[in-house]
């Protein structure tokens, strides 16, 4: 753990294990552009970290370094104690679920086809791969009738349920998410949010999730890590000490002028475990 | 009926017909599908790799487009006089400027049909695991089905009509019968030109009902497009 960068913020849980880390971390492209700057980041495993900042603060990008999309120009980025450099592209995005904002589901494909991609790109048995998709259908909250649809006659809510079933097919320990609920109405994002949570409360995937609705990255993170324009960390800490203390100018205007009143509807929500959990994580940093 | 003229001679003399369906007529149907399939299948072949190329490599396209476009402008029978100075009196003097004619509608065609591929589809594609072939081959090409299968169809059905130009070289399908009508001892004979132009015409709607009724075969997803969604179910 020593050999680790440990600022106080990320040092909240000591005994959780890191699925992905980031180490000094710079994306910059040919015409000089930084997407990200000097980034640190050790997200905890079977969490939701969530990656919030307003456009061009290099969120998106962060995300897609884990899963090489793309490629860090200086620093580490490591999965499961491995190097991301040293994956084959495919293999390591075999292993990571990946959803997006406008589901990018296949059109040629039915709903089951789509959601039993990866096992079939893994070469798994098809007839067991597509009564695994019609089991994680069911889960995912989709209407068993759907499976032999073709994604254009599904509204964009229930894509998205797709995109977050063939996320899951092959059984992923990490799952990233970016803005994949934006596209939806609000009330359709409310209860896809809930499910989302729920789902997350069985499955206790590592989840990176990128959003630029902090309302969403306060109900939804056990880590937030807010991004400001130029790809910096501007801070990372759990979402009640965000609310309580943000670091600068910056994370305060970003917040907006209702923080109290978010803090004070969050703190009410928290649930008794989540509460306590906490109290304990304290505990143990003192 | 003396639209051609000499002699009150009919329109359509079904003994013309009778006497020849399996002979003259025959052999020039025969003819006719070789020497309009054979330049499709040949434009396909070189068409696919080459707007594959175009899309992969965007600055290639300007140019191909550019020279194809030229291509599609000579008229047929300049390109068949000129090939048979190459190839002589052969069906390659037909074919290959078929050939290459369909090649100028098929490319840009390929070339729509994967820039139809929204990046989203693609970004998912490469984000679960896909190599760059499979990605084409389950991914790309099957979305730009329809585009191409459109460019199919007109290329298909330009050749069935342009290779009676070939006549004129006398290399021409059903286009040696009009050749025939025309140049018939004693004054034209409207009978074998009618028969080519009702053969030629149902030929093009044929070949055009087979590819569509392939394309809806290929692509069940495509039927289903502009049928309504369903409503929000929430549950």
């Amino acid at each position: 753990m020593d050999t680790r960068r440990n600022d106080g913020a990320t040092g909240a849980d000591e005994d959780v294990s890191r699925l992905i880390t980031f180490a000094g971390v710079t994306k910059r492209y040919a015409d000089g552009t930084v997407a990200v700057d000097h980034l640190d980041l050790e997200i905890p495993a079977g969490k939701i970290t969530v990656l919030v900042g307003p456009s061009g603060c290099g969120k998106t990008t962060t995300l897609r370094m884990i899963n090489r999309m793309v490629e860090a120009t200086e620093g580490t980025v490591t999965v499961d104690g491995r190097n991301v450099r040293d994956v084959d592209p495919p293999t390591l995005r075999r292993g990571i679920g990946y959803v997006i904002q406008q589901a990018g589901l296949f059109p040629h494909r039915t709903i089951l086809d789509n959601i039993a991609t990866v096992p079939f790109l893994l070469g798994r048995d098809k007839k067991q791969a597509r009564a695994e998709a019609r089991a994680l259908m069911d889960r995912v909250g989709l209407d068993p009738a759907f499976a032999g649809r073709y994604p254009a006659q599904l509204s964009g809510g229930q894509q998205q349920r797709v995109g977050v079933a063939r996320a899951l097919a092959a059984d992923p320990p990490i799952l990233l998410m970016d803005e994949p609920f934006s596209a939806v109405d609000p009330i359709v994002r409310a209860s896809l949010q809930d499910e989302f949570l729920r789902l997350q409360s069985e499955l206790e995937k590592t989840i990176v999730f990128v959003t630029h609705d902090i309302d969403e990255a306060v109900k939804l993170g056990h880590r937030i890590a807010v991004f400001q324009v130029g790809g910096r960390l501007a801070q990372f800490t759990a979402p009640d000490d965000l609310l309580a203390a943000p670091a600068s100018d910056f994370v305060r205007d970003f917040l907006g002028g209702e923080r109290g009143i978010r803090r004070l509807r969050f703190t009410q929500e928290l649930d008794a475990e989540r509460d306590a959990e906490r109290e304990a994580e304290r505990a143990g940093e003192r | 009926m003396t639209a051609f003229g000499t002699g009150g001679e009919p329109l359509l003399r079904w003994s013309y017909v009778r006497d020849n369906y399996d002979g003259v007529i025959w052999e020039a149907l025969k003819e006719h599908l070789v020497l309009s399939f054979t330049p499709v299948l040949l434009g396909l072949a070189i068409a696919l790799p080459l707007g594959l190329a175009c899309a992969r490599w965007r600055r290639l396209y300007p140019p191909v487009l550019a020279a194809t476009s030229v291509l599609y402008a000579i008229p047929a029978i300049g390109l068949f006089v000129v090939f048979v100075a190459f190839t002589g009196l052969t069906y390659t003097t037909v074919v290959v400027p078929l050939a290459l004619y369909t090649l100028s509608v098929l490319v840009p065609s390929v070339v729509d049909g994967l820039r139809s591929v929204p990046e989203h589809v693609r970004q998912s594609a490469v984000a679960m695991g896909f190599g760059p072939l499979r990605r084409l081959v389950q991914v790309e090409l099957p979305i730009a089905l329809p585009v191409l299968m459109g460019g199919l169809r007109v290329a298909t059905v330009a050749n069935i009509s342009l290779v009676s130009v070939g006549a004129l070289i006398g290399i021409g399908g059903l286009g040696q019968l009009m050749v025939t009508g025309m140049k018939w001892p004693g004054g034209a004979y409207p009978t074998p030109i009618v028969v080519a132009i009702v053969l030629i015409v149902v030929l093009a709607l044929l070949a055009d009902l087979l590819l569509l009724l392939l394309q809806r075969f290929l692509m069940p997803w495509e039927r289903v497009r502009r049928s309504r969604r369903p409503a929000e179910v929430t549950r």
